[in-house]
């Protein structure tokens, strides 16, 4: 018991994450690569194109696996966030509003790129269907929660309030989700949904793919983003210092 | 009643004073001492329990009654008002005669700290030390045992001083105690007090006890 | 150490709230005057055609009853922030939630309430047919609480912020959206003649559950945002 404590203790210490995400990052940026090359192989190349949509359908390795990064790193930031309200981890907040930079990334890139793809299918850039209408409110519940992180001094006490904002938005999105679903049922009929009813398994394989090539990149993504986090949090101490000293010494490599 | 081993609180992942500790019992007052800026108004909002310390333990027998630099005065409710809102929010429980009885203690209240001629006027139109004795009057109304008082005498005239140490006194004497900041030039005088001093060091404050 | 009875202390704050609205009763028409003038906008905007106004009178109402609410929410504990009060009732020992109810409440009646009475002018206005309006008067009646309940978690969170104010319209405009789109649906269905008894239920599931966890997560906000 005494040495689950200890360890459990330790992942919360501040250089010891540093050092240990260090180890991490390589790993998770081939792994990101990797799975990206032969995904986007399988997507772009061997995949059939559609019956219908021809060669645009294959912006769809891009735009669902980014859709979905987008829901699951809200999911996770509020997770995070709830861990770090409740038991003031402060790795827990660090984690929490490093993500949300990439979440809204991916938000942003499912929205451009199913943009992209409604061009050629819809003939628009822009149709009010219910997914995209749903990740645009979600890129808006992400800038809520950073632009409330920034808008706080004191970094703990800032990341308590984005937790707590984050927690309010993940309880409120499945509701938006399927509000948004039935009013654009309402609205337009279901003539505009962005991808096939079944998918065929040389179409499926390269999706999933990209979707654990993207876990990778945000896996790799969030820990350089938090160990910048706190190197700058706590720049005043002798861990941090050490670490910045050896980075000068290296010729600034890391 | 209260006790205090290494308390610590920290803002911008640093400490605002350095590790606290000190024993209080009942009866006795705590006098803080130190410069502005030093940590004292942060110290005695971790002990009232709005601010989370970040080290130590605060071991405290019974919620405490703070009263900080914001007076807790609407400008636009008159004194007698404002004061009876506070009564019926936070005030001793009364249960026997109703609002009737309120009425009477509010009074009451009014008079001891001083402010029966304005007790109808505007909180917007009042000075700056009767905003202060307005403040010390939940003092008189909540029968809480430990008292967080930061610089109470700011402000205060000689008669609102006397008043004050005059509330003090009863409430030691009846088994309460106070734990009270000041800047050095106002102080209580006549009083048996543990003292201690803060002072600033470069990032952050030093506890000397006298 | 005794304190007041709950009750006692919630009435005391109710109150209060009221006595408070009463002394700023002229601050408390800027909102609704700010209601009257969005809807105004739209026939100059879009023009004054009788089936246009007809067709997005629903949302048009809906959205300016959503925009006046969080107006005056952000006074909802700006004042008691700056002057103290706040911190003694944190400290009073009363539940932090309750109160916070109670705060919501009394807003909702002098700011929530108005813009229900106001609401058949508006109806007026963007020509919303006969059989809208009863609807249109229930849907406000059920959603502005949400309004309140939601935003006041906004609130708390922005009142220790410089500009909260600006910020606290980012927060709670995505959390407004279910609430939008089934109200409008709602009297649109009526006015097309159609069942409407399943948006107002759902509506209502949201209220009650706004209420029950609302002001836990407003408690939670305030105490973070006098620390």
């Amino acid at each position: 018991m005494n040495r689950f404590m200890l360890f459990f203790h330790k992942t919360g210490s501040p250089p010891w994450f540093y050092g240990f995400a260090g180890k991490l990052i390589p790993w998770l940026w081939a792994g990101f690569i990797i799975l990206t090359a032969i995904g986007l192989y399988m997507g772009l190349v061997l995949a059939p194109p559609d019956y219908q949509q021809g060669e645009s359908v294959r912006i769809m390795y891009v735009h669902v696996p980014a859709a979905w990064m987008s829901m699951m790193i809200y999911a996770m930031m509020a997770v995070m966030g709830f861990i770090a309200l409740v038991w003031r981890i402060r790795i827990m907040e660090v984690m929490m509003i490093s993500s949300a930079p990439i979440g809204a990334a991916f938000t942003v890139i499912a929205l451009v790129s199913g943009s992209m793809w409604g061009r050629p299918t819809w003939g628009t850039y822009w149709v009010w269907d219910a997914r995209m209408t749903s990740e645009l409110v979600l890129l808006f519940l992400y800038i809520g929660v950073i632009a409330l992180y920034n808008a706080y001094d004191e970094p703990r006490k800032a990341a308590k309030a984005a937790s707590l904002m984050a927690i309010v938005g993940a309880v409120n999105l499945p509701i938006i989700h399927f509000s948004v679903l039935w009013w654009n049922t309402l609205h337009q009929g279901s003539s505009f949904s962005a991808d096939g009813s079944s998918i065929h398994a040389s179409m499926l394989w390269p999706l999933l793919l990209m979707a654990f090539a993207f876990k990778f990149y945000y896996g790799a993504n969030l820990l350089s983003r938090a160990r910048l986090r706190l190197l700058k949090q706590d720049h005043r101490k002798r861990w941090a210092q050490e670490v910045i000293a050896e980075g000068l010494l290296a010729g600034g490599a890391k | 009643m209260l006790s205090v081993s290494n308390l610590s609180f920290e803002r911008y992942f640093e400490r605002v004073f350095e590790p606290v500790s000190f024993e209080l019992g009942a009866g006795s007052l705590l006098l803080v001492t130190g410069a502005n800026g030093c940590g004292k108004t942060t110290l005695l909002r971790v002990l009232a329990g709005l601010l989370e310390h970040s080290e130590g333990e605060i071991n405290c027998d019974s919620r405490p009654l703070y009263a900080g630099h914001n007076p807790a005065i609407k400008d636009d409710l008159s004194v007698e008002e404002n004061i009876r809102f506070l009564m019926n929010f936070m005030g001793q429980r009364d249960d026997s005669g109703g609002s009737d009885s309120n009425s009477g203690l509010c009074q009451n209240v009014i008079e001891i700290i001083g402010l029966a001629p304005v007790a109808q006027q505007e909180g917007r139109t009042l000075s700056a030390g009767q905003r202060k004795r307005c403040s010390l009057s939940r003092l008189l109304f909540c029968d809480e045992a430990l008292w967080l008082l930061d610089e109470p005498y700011s402000n205060l005239d000689h008669e609102g001083i006397v008043m004050l140490d005059d509330i003090l006194k009863d409430h030691l004497k009846g088994g309460g105690s106070c734990v009270m900041t000041t800047h050095g030039s106002l102080r209580p005088e006549g009083f048996e007090l543990q003292e201690c001093f803060m002072t600033s060091g470069r990032y952050s404050s030093e506890w000397q006890a006298a | 150490m005794s304190r007041p009875a709950l009750s006692t202390a919630f009435m005391a704050l109710l109150r209060r709230d009221f006595l408070l609205a009463y002394r700023r009763r002229a601050e408390l028409l800027q909102p609704l005057v700010f209601l009257l003038v969005v809807v105004t906008l739209f026939p100059l905007g879009v023009g004054p055609s009788p089936q246009l106004l007809a067709n997005i009178a629903p949302g048009v109402i809906w959205i300016a009853a959503l925009l006046a609410s969080v107006l005056s929410l952000d006074s909802l504990f700006r004042s008691d922030y700056e002057d103290g009060t706040l911190e003694q009732m944190v400290l009073s020992g009363q539940p932090l939630a309750l109160i916070a109810l109670a705060r919501i409440v009394a807003h909702w009646l002098v700011a929530g309430l108005p813009i229900v009475i106001l609401s058949p002018v508006l109806a007026l206005w963007m020509n919303l047919p006969e059989e809208g309006v009863p609807v249109l008067l229930k849907s406000l009646v059920i959603g502005t609480p949400v309004l309140s309940l939601i935003g006041a978690i906004g609130a708390a969170l922005t009142v220790s912020l410089k500009r909260g104010g600006q910020l606290l319209s980012l927060l709670v405009f995505p959390l407004y959206v279910p609430l939008l789109i089934l109200a409008t649906s709602a009297v649109s269905s009526a006015v097309a003649g159609l069942p409407y008894n399943g948006q107002l239920g759902l509506i209502l599931a949201g209220l009650i559950g706004a209420l029950t966890l609302a002001p836990f997560a407003t408690a939670t906000a305030l105490k973070l945002s006098l620390s």
